[in-house]
Parts: C-alpha cells; sequence; structure tokens
C-alpha cells in the first residue's frame, strides 16, 4: 500500500496522542466535573484507531519518501485535531456542535488561539487544562515541522534551511541526526516553559493559571483560562513577562539553541531575520504606542504597557488580549492584523508568512531598484552574508503569491455564509496566520460564525499552519497517481 | 651570493636582470627552454631546465652551495615544495617563495612561521600591488608611497604643478611657508634631464617629479607646497576583477565608494558574493556607454587593472577622455611603461614591487626595506648603522663628513621611536637607521662597503 509507512507514523503519533488527555481524566476524576466519560472515551477512541493503525502496519520499515513526508505532515493535523474533538464535543458542561468542537480542537493544535466557547472562567479545570495542553503540543508538532520536515518538502523557499546547503554559515545543523536535533529543540521548549511558568507565577498567577499560560504563551497559542484573557490580570508585570516569553517564542529555536551552547546573545544580533523581526516589531509598537497616546484613547501608563502588550500579541500570532483593541481606532487594529502577516521566525512557533520571506521579498524590491540603477550590475540577494540562491527567492514569491490567492478565495467563502465584511476579513486574518481574536462579530469569540464558516475557518487554520503547499499538494491529481 | 631563482616569469625574468648586475652568481630553473634561451641570450647567468621542486633539478642548480633560493613558479605549490626540498636536503639558508593564494597566507603564523613549511620570507606580489595602490588612493597627489621604518616615514613622489607655493621657488623656503613640518627632498627628476641632488638654492618648476621625505602625518602638507592637493578621493571604478581588482576593492570597499568592471559573468558572481558595499557591474572597462552611465565623470579614480596592458591603457585613456579625475594603470610590459605620456597619471608595475620586496633580501649588510625606483634605475633603502667609531665608517661623523657617492642622498635618520630630518650636522649613532635615496642604482655597492662593519667589531 502506498501509504503504509504514513499510516503506521500516524498510528504511533494517535497512541501517543490519547495519552494527552490522561491528565485532564485524572483532573476531573479528583474534582468529580463528571467530564469523566467524555476524556475516558476519547482516550479510548483515539487509542483504538491508533492501535488500528499500527497493527497491520508495525513490521513495515522501510524509509519515509517525499509523498510519505506530505501525508504525515498534514494528517499530523487534521487527524489529530479530529480525535482531539471529542472530549469537546461529548463534555456536558459545553453545549458544542461538532463543527464547534472541531473548529476548537484544531484551534488549539494548530496554535491559532480562536475560541468558540463561552464563560471560560466557570468551565471545570480539566477541560482548560486539555485545551492548553492540546496548544503546547501543538507547539512541538510546529516545531518539528519548521526545522526537519518543511526544509526537506523545500516549501516557500524553506530549502533555505536544509543541512547539506548550510554553505559557509555553519550554524544551521545544530547536531548532526535529525532526532538529535529534534530532542535539542525540544529541550529549549521545555525549558521555556518551565522559565514562562515560574515567571508567570512569581508576577502573581496561581500555579494552575501559570502553568497553562506558559503552555499556550510558548506555543504562541492564546487560548487562556479566563474569558478576559490576560485582561483578567491588573498586575502590569503578568503583562511584561508575557510580552517578553512571546518575542522569545516567536525567535528561531536553533537560535535559542546556538545561544545556549555558546552562552552568548550575540547570535541573535548577529541573524538578520532576528534584527529584522524585532525591527519591525519595535517600530510597529511605537507608533501604537504614540497613536494610543494623542488620540487620547488611554492614559500614559495604559498606552505603553498594553500598546507594546497588544503589538507583540498579535504581530507574533499570540492572540492574547487585555484590552479590547477593536475599538480602538480603526488604524491600529488594521495594523496590527496585516503585521501578523508576518508572523514569528522561521522554526518559531509563531503564525504567518514568517519574517525571514518578508525580509527575502523587501530585499527583493530593493535589489530590483538598485538593479534599475546600475543596469550592468551584478548584485546579489544575500542573507547572512551568503547569497541566497534564485531558486529559493522565486519560491519565496511563488508562496506569497499562493497565500495571497487563498486567503481571498477563503475570505470570499466567508463573505459567501453571510458575514460582514470586516468581521470575514478579520477572521480569515485571525485564522489563517494562526493569530485568534479578530474584529467585529470575532473580537473575542468566534461562535457568531456560522457551522460551515467554523469549517471554512479550520480549513483556514491548517493551510496557515501547513504553510499552504503541504496542504494544496495533496489536492494535487499527480500526487495520488502511482 | 649564489642565488637560485625558480621560474623564468616575468619576476623571475626581471630579478635576475637585476642580480646579475650586482655581482651575484645567478641560476635561473624553468620548464621552458625556450624561455630561458632568450634569458641566457641577454644576461650572464645560467639555466638549468626542469621542474624547480625535483631534487635533481635543484641538485643540477647547485643547491649544494647556493646561498639563496628564491622561488617564483606560476605555482604556489611548486615554490612552497622546491623550498622544502631544498631545505630538506641542501639545508639552503635562505628561502624566498611567492604565494599568491589567500588561502595559504590566512594560515601564514602555522604553517610559515613554525616552521612547518621551511619558507623564510613569503612574497604575495597581488597583496602588494593592492597595498600599494590603496596608499595611492589614501595619499591624492601622490605618484608612489614608499614605506619605511613600519610606515612612520614615507617617501613620496609628487609631480610639480604651477600653482603650488613653493613651485618656481627656492627649496629651502618651504621652511619658511611651515615652520613646523620637518621634510627633506631626496631628489628632482626632470624630464629630459639627470636627476638634481637638491640643495637649498634649488628652483623646483613645473612638471618636476619630486622626492620627498616626510613623516606620514606630514605628508599632505608637503604635498600641497608642491601642486594643488586634490580632495580626498571618494569615488573610484576599478576594471577588471581579478585577484588584484577583487582584493583592492574589498580593501576600499568600506572608506570609498567602489565600483568593479568585470568581463566574466561568473567571476562577477564570485566579487558580488565576496564583497558587501561595492557594486560589482557585468560589462568591460572599454565600453564608452557602460562607463557613462556609471558616472564616469564624478569618479575620481579609475584603476585599470586587467591581466593586459593593452586594454588597461586604452581604458584608462578612455576613461580620462570621459572625466575620471585620475587614472592608475597597471602595466607589465617595461617597455611600455616608458610610452605612457599625460593621459594615464601612475603606472603601477607588479614586477617592479615584487623586485623590490625581494632585493631587500639580496643586499649585503643589514638593509631592512628596499624600494625600487624610476623602473630601476633609482633606489631608495633604509639600513641600519652597526659599530663604534673605530670599526664603521659612520658610526660617529656628521652626515655631511660621510664619504657618499655624489648620487647618493640621506634622507631621514631613525633612532629608536625618533624620527630626525637629515640635516648636516645629525651625527649618525650605532644602530640608528639611515633612509638613502640612490639616484644611480649601480653606486649601491659603494653604499654597501661604507656601512659594512670593519674587522675590528666583533
Amino acid at each position: 500500500m502506498q501509504f503504509a509507512m504514513a499510516f503506521k507514523i500516524i498510528g504511533v503519533l494517535l497512541i501517543l496522542f490519547s495519552t494527552a488527555m490522561l491528565p485532564s481524566l485524572f483532573l476531573s476524576l479528583i474534582d468529580k466535573d463528571g467530564i469523566e466519560s467524555a476524556f475516558a472515551t476519547g482516550l479510548a477512541a483515539t487509542l483504538f484507531a491508533g492501535v488500528m493503525l499500527w497493527l497491520p502496519t508495525r513490521h513495515l520499515s522501510r524509509d519515509l519518501n517525499i509523498r510519505d513526508g506530505f501525508m504525515v505532515t498534514a494528517l499530523f493535523w487534521v487527524v489529530l485535531g479530529l480525535f482531539g474533538a471529542i472530549p469537546l464535543w461529548l463534555a456536558p458542561d459545553l453545549p458544542l456542535t461538532l463543527a464547534g468542537a472541531i473548529f476548537e480542537s484544531i484551534s488549539g493544535l494548530t496554535t491559532t488561539g480562536a475560541t468558540v466557547i463561552t464563560g471560560l472562567d466557570s468551565l471545570p479545570k480539566s477541560l482548560l487544562f486539555y485545551r492548553q495542553l492540546l496548544q503546547w503540543l501543538g507547539g512541538i508538532g510546529i516545531i518539528v515541522l519548521a526545522v526537519a520536515i518543511l526544509p526537506m518538502l523545500g516549501i516557500g523557499g524553506m530549502q533555505l534551511y536544509r543541512a547539506e546547503s548550510a554553505g559557509p554559515s555553519k550554524d544551521r545543523k545544530l547536531t548532526p541526526r535529525i532526532t538529535g536535533t529534534a530532542k535539542a529543540l525540544f529541550g529549549i521548549y521545555l525549558l521555556l516553559t518551565i522559565a514562562c511558568t515560574v515567571s508567570y507565577f512569581v508576577a502573581g498567577m496561581s500555579m494552575f493559571d501559570a502553568i497553562c499560560h506558559a503552555f499556550s504563551t510558548v506555543a504562541i497559542g492564546g487560548f487562556s483560562t479566563h474569558d478576559a484573557s490576560l485582561g483578567h490580570y491588573e498586575q502590569n508585570r503578568v503583562l511584561l513577562v508575557s510580552s517578553v516569553f512571546m518575542l522569545l517564542s516567536a525567535i528561531n529555536f536553533g537560535l535559542h539553541f546556538i545561544a545556549l551552547q555558546r552562552r552568548s546573545v550575540r547570535v541573535y544580533a548577529r541573524d538578520s531575520e532576528t534584527a529584522f523581526f524585532v525591527t519591525v516589531i519595535a517600530s510597529a509598537a511605537i507608533v501604537v504606542c504614540c497613536l494610543l497616546l494623542t488620540t487620547e484613547t488611554l492614559s500614559f501608563e495604559d498606552s505603553v504597557i498594553h500598546g507594546l502588550f497588544q503589538t507583540i500579541s498579535i504581530a507574533t500570532t499570540t492572540g492574547f488580549t487585555t484590552q479590547d483593541f477593536s475599538v480602538w481606532p480603526l488604524f491600529l487594529p488594521i495594523l496590527l492584523l496585516i503585521l501578523s502577516f508576518m508572523g514569528g521566525c522561521v522554526g518559531s512557533t509563531g503564525g504567518g508568512m514568517k519574517a525571514m520571506r518578508i525580509l527575502l521579498i523587501f530585499r527583493q524590491g530593493m535589489r530590483e531598484l538598485r538593479q534599475l540603477l546600475h543596469p550592468n550590475a551584478v548584485i546579489p540577494l544575500k542573507l547572512d552574508a551568503r547569497r541566497v540562491q534564485t531558486e529559493v527567492i522565486s519560491a519565496v514569491w511563488s508562496f506569497f503569491a499562493v497565500y495571497m490567492f487563498c486567503f481571498v478565495l477563503i475570505w470570499l467563502a466567508l463573505l459567501a455564509t453571510n458575514l460582514d465584511f470586516i468581521s470575514a476579513f478579520s477572521a480569515v486574518v485571525a485564522t489563517m496566520n494562526n493569530l485568534g481574536p479578530g474584529l467585529g462579530e470575532v473580537t473575542n469569540n468566534y461562535g457568531a460564525v456560522s457551522e460551515p464558516g467554523k469549517l471554512i475557518l479550520c480549513l483556514a487554520m491548517l493551510m496557515g499552519r501547513l504553510e499552504v503547499f503541504t496542504l494544496l499538494v495533496l489536492l494535487t491529481p499527480a500526487f495520488w497517481r502511482h | 651570493m649564489k642565488i637560485i631563482i625558480l621560474g623564468a616569469g616575468q619576476v623571475g625574468g626581471t630579478l635576475a636582470e637585476h642580480l646579475a648586475d650586482e655581482q651575484n652568481d645567478i641560476t635561473v630553473v624553468d620548464e621552458h627552454a625556450a624561455t630561458l634561451k632568450r634569458l641566457q641570450e641577454r644576461l650572464d647567468i645560467r639555466t638549468v631546465l626542469g621542474n624547480g621542486a625535483h631534487p635533481s633539478t635543484l641538485m643540477n642548480a647547485g643547491a649544494e652551495d647556493a646561498d639563496m633560493l628564491i622561488a617564483v613558479t606560476d605555482s604556489d605549490e611548486i615554490n612552497m615544495l622546491a623550498c622544502s626540498v631544498a631545505f630538506t636536503l641542501y639545508r639552503t639558508p635562505t628561502k624566498i617563495s611567492r604565494v599568491r593564494s589567500a588561502d595559504y597566507l590566512a594560515k601564514h603564523k602555522a604553517l610559515f612561521e613554525s616552521g612547518a613549511i621551511p619558507v623564510d620570507v613569503i612574497i604575495g606580489p597581488e597583496q602588494l600591488v593592492t597595498k600599494n595602490i590603496e596608499q595611492l588612493i589614501a595619499n591624492p597627489g601622490s605618484l608612489q608611497v614608499l614605506d619605511f621604518a613600519e610606515g612612520r616615514i614615507r617617501l613620496v613622489a609628487v609631480k610639480a604643478v604651477a600653482g603650488g607655493p613653493i613651485v618656481g621657488r627656492e627649496l629651502q623656503e618651504i621652511r619658511e611657508h611651515m615652520p613646523r613640518v620637518d621634510t627633506r627632498v631626496a631628489a628632482i627628476f626632470r624630464r629630459g634631464g639627470d636627476p638634481i641632488i637638491p640643495e637649498g638654492a634649488t628652483v623646483v618648476e613645473p612638471d618636476d617629479e619630486v622626492f620627498f621625505i616626510a613623516a606620514r602625518e606630514h605628508i599632505r602638507a608637503v604635498t600641497s607646497e608642491l601642486r594643488e592637493v586634490d580632495k580626498p578621493y571618494n569615488r573610484i571604478m576599478i576594471a577588471g576583477g581579478g585577484n588584484i581588482g577583487a582584493t583592492l576593492a574589498n580593501r576600499l570597499e568600506k572608506d570609498y565608494q567602489v565600483k568593479v568592471i568585470e568581463r566574466s559573468y561568473d567571476r562577477c558572481r564570485v566579487l558580488s558574493d565576496m564583497l558587501e558595499n561595492s557594486i560589482v557591474l557585468h560589462g568591460s572597462g572599454n565600453e564608452p556607454l557602460l562607463l557613462q552611465q556609471e558616472n564616469i565623470e564624478n569618479t575620481d579614480v579609475f584603476c585599470a587593472l586587467t591581466d593586459n596592458d593593452e586594454s588597461n591603457i586604452m581604458m584608462s585613456m578612455l576613461a580620462k577622455r570621459l572625466g575620471a579625475k585620475k587614472a592608475i594603470t597597471l602595466i607589465t610590459n617595461s617597455a611600455y611603461a616608458d610610452l605612457i605620456g599625460e593621459e594615464i597619471d601612475i603606472a603601477i608595475s607588479p614586477q617592479q614591487i615584487t623586485i623590490s620586496s625581494l632585493l631587500m633580501h639580496v643586499r649585503r649588510g643589514d638593509i631592512s626595506a628596499v624600494h625600487s625606483l624610476r623602473r630601476g634605475a633609482a633606489e631608495a633603502i633604509e639600513v641600519t648603522a652597526h659599530g663604534d667609531t673605530r670599526s664603521s665608517k659612520v658610526v660617529g661623523r656628521r652626515l655631511d663628513e660621510l664619504n657618499l657617492p655624489s648620487s647618493v642622498t640621506v634622507g631621514a635618520i631613525l633612532r629608536g621611536e625618533a624620527v630626525l630630518m637629515a640635516h648636516g650636522d645629525v651625527v649618525i649613532e650605532a644602530d640608528d637607521h639611515v633612509i638613502l635615496f640612490l639616484t644611480d642604482r649601480a653606486q649601491i655597492s659603494a653604499v654597501e662597503k661604507l656601512f659594512a662593519v670593519g674587522f675590528g667589531f666583533i
């Protein structure tokens, strides 16, 4: 069978994934909140499906080919998203439709952070923890996807990160073997999570909230245990802690690894993508703060704190909110939504098109300008002092074009479900860039979106997370031919 | 001295010519019989046919009792290997090798200083030429800039132009114009005449080529006495992106706006990868359209550095005609160097430069710098005075008491950190570095004898 190896891997993943429901099952048994059966059913169903996939294929062992790679990558989020929805659908406390449950589960696993649930503050801990855990697990998947799989498949210029094409900068390949690299990055992920938990706790959160929010911060997710998101906390230091960890999580995890290995922060300054990313965020934050001040939307202190926090939260595609930023002068929410198209750096848990691609497109534009002035000049497009291959640049361009094309299509589809202009626009931006909150009817909650609309948005979240091409390639006839 | 030269190319040939004139036993080794034959017809030297790295060839060339091996073949590897073989088999005392590849030079310490590859002196012509051009660009108005004492003192050649404050006047007025700047004019070359050994009453005429010595910081001030000094250069255009062009662009691009023109597209790509701020242009320096498009009329210095003399000369003339302020041209064929006229400001000869740095090691006595000038006719040297009043003919003597040939002038004296301009009343002390200017190279042996230490000195 053609995709036997893919099924074997999905089987193993499902078996592993079923354990994600264990902590919540225990929590719900301890709290006696009456959701045990939902988690138990979910666990059993996931385990059963996993074993059924794994049993017939367990003796297979051959190398994955590139089609298996696409298959596994796409199925990882689709299948896990579906099975992850089971407890949410069955939980008696949640009046969710099937579409709603799938939306919530996929939003978690793709670390989008858009929610259809209201009344979070009164939900049992087991359910709250489960949502946060989904995001945290999704974050791990993204790291592996970004570091190992996308470069291998060469999606949208990501062959830049292929270990063998590293060229003069030896930084790209962290350890000689891919499993070693994955372990190293998981270590960084864990370390950031622990550091974030401790910092939240010290800043004034309860232990449960600190762990839950650390999960969704480091995963650049945006789920919260409160309806008011981080606005629930009065302390400014919670927002500052959150800002710092959102920024860190939006930077290439490979860089964190090197910085830790060499015990030097210079690594960050020397990386053009990080420098570009930080510059963009900083400039945006200044604009936002100044505008909040001059329009007298907020007081001085609030302008600085909330301007900074909200810029980082939206631009990194985390999607925590403190203020209802949809009532800010219209320029600001639109600016922030546009910024989320950039999202985080390559190799981070952030969404969007990634700072690297925007930087390459920007440099390509500057290069064209110079070429006009010097028609005979040979001007290379350089990144970190090495030439970027023309194929990479054209891959980035086509990625940009296809991304935008899909964006418009999904937007139109959503308008067809009777959503208004600004809500539909912001909903697609927020889901496709894996951001979370939108404007208009979807500011805090996606409950107002119709059932088909939710499914369309699920597709948008998967597309954004799978960098469009990985999903689209499955839809080409050539993929299914032998 | 018995010297073996490996390689009868441009540098090897010119070197043999220079050294054979100076009573040395020269053996030239090369793989091309015709080249050797041509050389032997012209010079009083021995030639040996064969691969310079082979022990048998070295043996035939007399490596057993040679004082020095100079390896200047086209191949770095043969050069280094020959030095190694000569050292291992014949214990040749001094081994000089040309090494071009920047890759080897980058590991200079580990490879050569450690003795792993037994080379005593490394000569890198590209590096030398690059440095030379770099100094010409850094010192607007100069025709030649030569370093002594690690660059603290410089000998500079400047063409006098009517309108300079001292032009048309006596040299001694310089001191009235600039009481705080100490300088010494070493020689004046006047078109169509013999070199003039300047005295206080000598009058500088327009178009004189004036060689003066001064501390590094005073060069600009002295230059401005002789001509209107060009503004510091800013826009540089380099035609030819070979080794020299690329190294030069790399060194200049931080401080100047650099454009490099290169004919091969593949080489352009390599250059554009290597250079950070320079603009690499695909094309040729002899296309007027390209030059105009790239603002040749606002270019301060146009450097023609391709490996083709004729192209270099024509390109430079074209660039000047189109408005470039100054042209520096690489010319390998010394016959051409005499031909060029006003259009080309400065002709650079890679052999001259390479030979200058080689000569230093060939000379007797304690000579720490040699610069060959005016295509080898004149020479500037830095020599150390040893011994005491009894054993030396120079130590303890006033400069005006020295028994110097008429064509030799003392330019300056370095005593420890101090720089003394050579005025008649200065007394030479032991271990002084004396900078001498010889307008006639034939007098070198007289100078060597003068500075040699007598038998009384142990």
